[in-house]
């Protein structure tokens, strides 16, 4: 049950995608969801649709990953446009003779509102999809980097992060275990009132902090056995480095992003 | 390669109370190229040692060398870190990435080695261990075995002269031990490492070069395998077994047949009840 999750699933294969320079596709990554946000019409939604097909196409990434990806945010969507289309003031929908509580505007309201929630995921889908979490939080050290002048520690927080990474399934595992021994001996997660269900993970959670702290520990002294030392003189398996694919890419995002824009408040 | 002389170590050294070493007076030595095995009970104070050969710990008292270099002096740090790598027992808490090429390169990285050679040195470690095919793989989807050789290959990765196995294989199946014992043979016999293993699995300790034994903080026998193996009683009393072969030479023995106590692998006790039963 457990390890349905799938968090930030790097599919490690080759593709344009994946050579992008994780820092260039942070940063088009945001600039593509303030796009989202802003296309309201039919043209600019067409372009910020096509620009993100475009890049699940240039992933290599089978689609029916992505509309997995879907799957946990399915009823947000449902349930949203459910509302926009009743709630939305504007003329009332005639079904068969009759006036239904809908109106044309929610329907448009609605189908804007999906459309941009299904961009999202897809678009940050992409991102984690091309990027290693190790490339990922490479990335955001780089760019952090002008704070690390101001004290903020951005080695550390990069590395915290891409270990918690490692061991999301590695613990998602380790509680499944837990929870099945602890129902083998009889403990029961499921019934009773709130305070009864919240008293019974007492000891699920006691076993697997105790056995996180031994990970942690273990993990210490591994990493000092291979000479971790900070990140003052670090190098990387795969440097990462802002190449002509990325200045590619960076015009043609900016190109959408610029019509995008001009198409909304002109038209 | 590695030498203590006089090695001491107590866990509470800093507090006042009566001090209990875990470590007592060993002298204990691997040169290079030598393949060596340790054994003892649980709690003897194996891992502990293992942690003073790479300077995670620095001894209570006495002294420990490793090519030469005195682990207490500092400006030795780093070079004895990477020349002499650990491998530990569990595979999971040793693998900080989430991409198997990426784990490997963790050593080299902190090394500050360029990229072209970190390249160079993952390759060729994960070809070593047999995992060059699964380079791009997620490490939490492999088995134990398969686990266990990557972190193997983050070892090697550094290049070090001498691996020290903690336990490598306790936590595996069958088929994953077969897979790291291969594998730790094959660094020992074709890339020439030193190769110091601590194990409860005496079918491995045979095929080391010279057999240690340890029981509470001291080292209490150390010779070659077929020495050591063949006093049954002693390892017994320690509350060690011996190879089930050996064990049945000797059994055999009490009960009045003549059979060598030095065997060690099931094709010589083969032979020898042959010889007997002619
Ligand atoms: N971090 C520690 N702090 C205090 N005592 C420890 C620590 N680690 C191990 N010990 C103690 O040192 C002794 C030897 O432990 P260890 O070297 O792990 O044994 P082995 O690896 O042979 O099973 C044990 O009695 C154990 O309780
Ligand atoms: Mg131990």
């Amino acid at each position: 049950m457990l390890k349905d999750i799938t968090l930030g699933q790097y599919f490690p294969i080759d593709s344009p995608m994946h050579r992008l320079d994780p820092r260039t596709k942070l940063i088009l990554l945001v600039l593509h969801i303030v796009a989202i946000f802003l296309a309201n019409n039919a043209i600019t939604c067409g372009l910020v649709t096509a620009l993100t097909l475009l890049v699940m196409l240039l992933s290599r990434v089978p689609l029916a990953t992505y509309l997995r990806g879907l799957k946990p945010i399915l009823f947000v969507i449902v349930f949203t446009a459910v509302l926009n289309i009743f709630l939305t003031a504007g003329t009332k929908i005639e079904l068969f003779g009759y006036q239904t509580p809908m109106t044309w505007e929610g329907l448009v309201l609605a189908g804007k509102m999906a459309l941009r929630l299904v961009l999202l995921i897809f678009a940050s889908a992409a991102l984690t999809y091309t990027t290693s979490p190790i490339a990922l939080t490479d990335g955001i050290e780089k760019l952090l980097s002008p704070f690390a002048k101001l004290g903020l520690p951005t080695f550390e927080l990069a590395m915290m992060m891409s270990i918690a990474i490692r061991f999301i399934p590695t613990l998602i595992e380790e509680t499944d275990k837990i929870m099945k021994a602890q129902k083998a001996r009889g403990a029961d997660f499921e019934s009773g009132s709130l305070i009864r269900r919240v008293k019974a993970l007492a000891p699920m959670l006691i076993p697997l902090f105790i056995s996180a702290f031994r990970r942690a520990d273990d993990l210490a002294v591994a990493m000092e056995s291979r000479c971790y030392q900070g990140g003052n003189r670090r190098t990387r398996l795969n440097e990462i480095h802002f190449a002509g694919i990325d200045l590619g890419a960076t015009c043609i995002f900016l190109l959408f992003f610029a019509v995008t824009v001009a198409l909304r408040f002109l038209l | 390669m590695i030498k203590t002389e006089h090695l001491r170590y107590a866990y509470n050294a800093a507090e006042s109370e009566e001090l209990k070493f875990v470590l007592d007076d060993i002298d204990f030595s691997v040169s290079a190229g030598e393949f060596v095995a340790v054994l003892g009970h649980n709690g003897c104070g194996k891992s502990t040692l293992a942690k003073h050969f790479n300077g995670l710990l620095l001894p209570s008292g006495g002294t420990v060398y490793v090519s030469g270099m005195d682990t207490k002096n500092e400006t030795y740090y780093w070079d004895i870190r990477k020349s002499v790598g650990m491998v530990f027992q569990n595979p999971d808490n040793q693998i900080v990435a989430t991409v198997v090429e990426e784990d490997v390169a963790f050593a080299p990285e902190n090394l500050g080695v360029p990229s072209e050679e970190i390249r160079k040195r993952v390759d060729e470690a994960l070809k070593t261990v047999d995992m060059y095919a699964l380079r791009r793989h997620a490490p939490h989807l492999l088995s134990g075995g398969q686990k266990q050789r990557v972190a193997i290959a983050g070892v090697i990765a550094m290049e070090p002269k001498c691996i020290v196995f903690d336990e490598p294989t306790a936590m595996l199946d069958p088929k994953g031990r077969r897979e790291v014992i291969d594998t730790i043979l094959k660094l020992k016999n074709e890339k020439h490492m030193t190769v110091v293993l601590i194990t409860h699995y005496m079918e491995e300790a045979v095929k080391a070069d010279r057999v240690v034994v340890m029981h509470k903080g001291k080292i209490v026998m150390n010779d070659v395998p077929k020495k050591v193996f063949s006093e049954v009683k002693q390892l017994k009393n320690l509350g060690l077994d011996v190879p089930q072969v050996t064990e049945l030479c000797y059994l055999l023995n009490k009960a009045g047949c003549s059979l060598p106590n030095d065997i060690l692998t099931v094709e010589e006790c083969a032979d020898e009840l042959e010889r007997l039963l002619q």
